[in-house]
Order: structure tokens, then sequence, then C-alpha cells
């Protein structure tokens, strides 16, 4: 199982994805928004979302799962 | 003059207006959120009140939570500062309900002025250039095409409802003006479910220089010579100056007036900028008016010696300016570099602790905090945590008196844009004034 995490801390402010997509390596897949600039948050890899754990609206920290996918 | 204020924000402008208030012997009522507690602001003021979460919704844009506390605490009087609610015409309009005074200009002028369409009409009006275009929507190619013809290409098409530029794009003749125009507005409808149209003259190369004006209740109205803010990243600047290495005098005469004739027409009071976009050729259009106190407004406090805050205090208390436009020297230099808590090669945000911070001290060298040790930079606000002023007699000296200042301006635990901040201010065309608004994106490629 990968996992993506959040680079920094800040807002869920989109999600792009559901679970159960195919996603490329390098796709955006959450948009944080931290300091008032949306930030978006790429797959390392390519894949299939397995469970999304976060969602809009929520406060995440440097380095929280956001979703893992295989 | 009031006995007591309350300041409707937070950070380093919040301190900024306290300072001026102890100078007045004006008591200050500072509100601030849960992620605020610890920050310079919070205990300057005479008296704190937690307003709520982090989240601006939740504190500083609720205007009923401080509209309650001004009254709890018998505010006379209302400054918003910059961003937040500053330029919000129910907010204004809220206070004058609750017999507050609101420090800054009528809710009907704020609104106008918020409405770009309708802030493009009173210049007109008021025969202030703005950007040649279109006032209509272009209803289809065909249109387009003669419209762009007679404004002359470039153009920038551009969907009204549009925003993040979706729908917008720069073409340079007809051919490419045919090839866009279906697609982006295409686009737009999709988008905004709306693909109005129109098209506006793209100014190569512009620079961005505002004047800085005050008007009191009786109608005098001075401006207090311009600001220079080409130097930009995301469309927010970071490096701003008085005055601009790159007007003539007649030119800045005449946007001054400009800028005076554009106030006085839409009968507006207290402090305010009108922004201006300036071409290669120096012919001018208004941008925008800005309704509020600016983020750079120390560098004209500077160079004319003018505490804009005291003057913004006293005109909404009803005093009459006790000055006149031939009083207003401009004298010296002044730039102002904005600290930002971010990294400085991409300019993502870098929230955390700031475990270290010692900021330089000497002649012609001021400071505008937002933090202090210990504090924590949050990820809810603006990244900017403190501006760095510099003064002197001449653009040479006070380049090299920045220069030096960013070289011992020490933060540490979060990253910065100084290391940005000291390649800008190294560049052989920071050094000729050469900079207009795409500099930063040009020397990053």
């Amino acid at each position: 199982m990968k996992e993506i995490t959040s680079n920094m801390a800040g807002n869920v402010w989109k999600i792009l994805v559901g679970v159960g997509d195919e996603i490329e390596a390098e796709q955006e897949v959450v948009i944080l928004e931290s300091m008032k600039m949306e930030i978006p948050i790429e797959a390392e890899d390519s894949g299939k979302i397995v469970e999304i754990k976060v969602k809009e609206g929520d406060f995440v920290n440097e380095g929280d799962v956001l979703m893992t996918y295989e | 003059m009031f006995k007591k204020l309350l300041i409707a924000n937070r950070g380093e402008i919040a301190s900024r207006i306290i300072r001026t208030c102890q100078k007045l012997g004006i008591q200050t009522v500072a509100v601030y959120s849960e992620a605020d507690a610890e920050a310079p602001f919070v205990s300057q003021a005479d008296e704190a009140h937690l307003i709520g979460g982090p989240r601006v919704n939740e504190s500083y844009l609720n205007m009923v939570k401080i509209l309650e506390i001004a009254k709890q605490t018998g505010a006379e009087a209302i400054h918003p500062g910059y961003g937040l609610l500053s330029e919000n015409a129910e907010f204004a309009s809220r206070c004058k309900q609750e017999g507050i005074a609101f420090v800054g200009p009528s809710p009907e002028v704020i609104e106008k002025m918020g409405s770009k369409i309708e802030a493009r009409k009173a210049m007109q009006k008021a025969n202030v250039p703005v950007i040649p275009g279109t006032d209509a929507p272009v209803e289809n190619e065909e249109e387009a095409v003669q419209k762009a013809n007679k404004i002359g290409y470039p153009v920038m098409l551009k969907a009204s409802a549009g925003g993040g530029g979706i729908g917008m794009q720069l073409v340079w003749s007809d051919q490419e003006l045919r090839k866009a125009f279906a697609g982006n507005q295409q686009r737009a409808a999709n988008f905004f479910g709306d693909g109005t149209m129109y098209i506006e003259k793209y100014i190569e190369n512009p620079r961005h220089i505002e004047i800085q004006i005050l008007a009191d209740e009786k109608g005098n109205t001075v401006h207090l010579w311009e600001r220079e803010c080409s130097i930009q990243r995301r469309h927010q600047k970071v490096i701003e100056e008085a005055p601009s290495p790159f007007l003539d005098e007649e030119t800045r005469l005449k946007m001054a007036q400009d800028a005076i004739q554009a106030a006085k027409s839409i009968g507006y009071k207290n402090a305010g900028t009108i922004e201006f976009l300036v071409d290669e050729q120096k012919n001018y259009y208004f941008l925008e008016m800005n309704t509020r106190l600016q983020v750079e407004h120390p560098i004209t406090e500077e160079i004319t010696g003018i505490d804009l805050v005291e003057e913004q205090l006293k005109i909404a208390a009803g005093q009459t300016l006790s000055f006149s436009q031939s009083d207003i020297k401009c004298q010296g230099h002044a730039i102002e570099a904005r600290i930002y808590a971010e990294d400085p090669k991409t300019f993502f945000p870098s929230p955390g602790t700031i475990t270290a911070f010692q900021v330089p001290e000497g002649k012609g060298i001021r400071h505008e905090l937002a933090v202090s040790e210990g504090n924590a930079v949050t990820p809810f606000y603006d990244p900017m945590i403190a501006k760095l002023i510099v003064h002197g007699e001449t653009r040479e000296e006070v380049i090299q008196t920045l220069k030096a200042a960013l070289q011992n301006y020490r933060v540490e635990g979060i990253k910065t844009n100084i290391p940005a901040l000291q390649m800008i201010v190294e560049h052989e065309k920071f050094a000729q004034g050469l900079t207009p608004t795409n500099f930063l994106d040009s020397i990053k490629k």
C-alpha cells in the first residue's frame, strides 16, 4: 500500500479523486489551502485509490496521510 | 478625538495602529483569534478580547462579534487595517448604524470601488484614463475582431465572470483572436455558466505605480506622491519603493492630479490609494482603488514625514487636514521589503514555530513586526511576518542599507523569502530601476 501525505500544515480545500479511481504518477489528487494559497498535492506513483482519510475542510498537519493507493 | 478605538485586524498592522494610538493618547482594544493568543499585538493593546477560532470566518470576519465587543468596551471607532473587513461595505455600514466611527470612506464609496465595472465607469466620468477596452460584452467573433482592431493589438480576451486565468487569452492578431474566441467562450460558459466575453488592451511590460491620497470630511484632498510596487510574485507585492525610479516629473504630477480628481469625483474620504498600470511609454491607466490603508504605507510616511494612521484617525474624528498640498514634501528615498514565511524558491508557504528572531538595527531602518521569537506562524493567515523599511537620502544609499539589513536579518525555525529578497536587491536590473511586473518571473526562469 502506498500513501499520499501532506507536505505542509493547512486545510483540505478540494479532493480531486474518489475511492477506486485509477491515478497516474504526478496526478494532482488533493488541493490544500495554507496561508491563503492553494497547494496541489500529487501522487508519486500510478495506482488505484484504496482509502481517502480526509474530507474537504479538514485541517491537516505536515506528514499526515491523506489517502492510500495500490 | 476618540478616547477608545477597536482594531479589527491582526499582525503587524494591529501593532502599527496601536503605536499611533499610544502617541495620541487613545485607548486600544484588540480582538484576536485562538491562533493569535501569543501574538505581540494582543499584549500591546490596552485590552484584548478573544473572538473565536483560528479560521477568519470564525474570528476576524465575524462582524457581529466584533461590533458586540466594540459596544461592550465603549470603543467609539473601529480601524479595520487592510484585508479582512477593511473593504467590506456591509461592515462599514453596520458600524455607522451602531454609531461607531469606521476609519475609512463611506460604505457607498467602498461598494462602488469594489466593483470593477462601476469603478471603471466612475473613473471614465472623472476623465481618468482606464485601460482601453469594450465597456459592453462582445457577442461574437466578428464583433470581437472589429473591436480588437479599434483598440489595437495585442489585446486580452477575457471572460466577464472569469477568474484564475480561465477564459482569458492574450492575442496578437485577427487570426489568433478568431482561433481563440469560440474556445474561450465555451470554456467560460462551462466553468462559470456565463460565456460573456470582453476585450481589453494588453499592456506590455507594465509598471504598477500607485498614488496615496488623503481627504477630509470637508473635501480637502491631497496626494502624498507615488509608490512603485512592480516587484510582485503571484500578483502580491514583495518590494515597494518611493519615489518610483521609473517616472519622470511630468508624468508623476499628472498621475497625482488625476488621483486627486478621481478621489474628489467619488466623494472620497480618509486615506486611499489609486493604483495605475504604466506602460513603457509612460502612458498610465487606472487599475483599481484601494479604499483603505495599504500594506506599503510606511514608505510614504518615510518620504513625507506624515503619520498616515494619525491622519486617518483625525479625519474619521471629523478634523480638517492640518496641511495643504504645498506643505507635503518628498524627501529622500524609501524601500520596503516584505518578509514572508515561505520557501524562497517555490514561494510555497512555510508555517512553523520561530525559534530565533533577530532584526537588524541602525540608521534609516524601521521594522513593522507581526511576530516575536517563540511565536508559531500558523497556516490560517497571510504569510507576511514582518516588513523591513529603509529610508535614506538617495536610492543608492537605501539599497546599500537594505542589502546590509537583509544580511543581518535572522529568522530561524521557518523558511522565509529573505534569500529571494537578497537576490532581487543584488540584481543589476533592480539597481537600474528596470523592473516591470514580470521581473521576478523573468529572473526565476
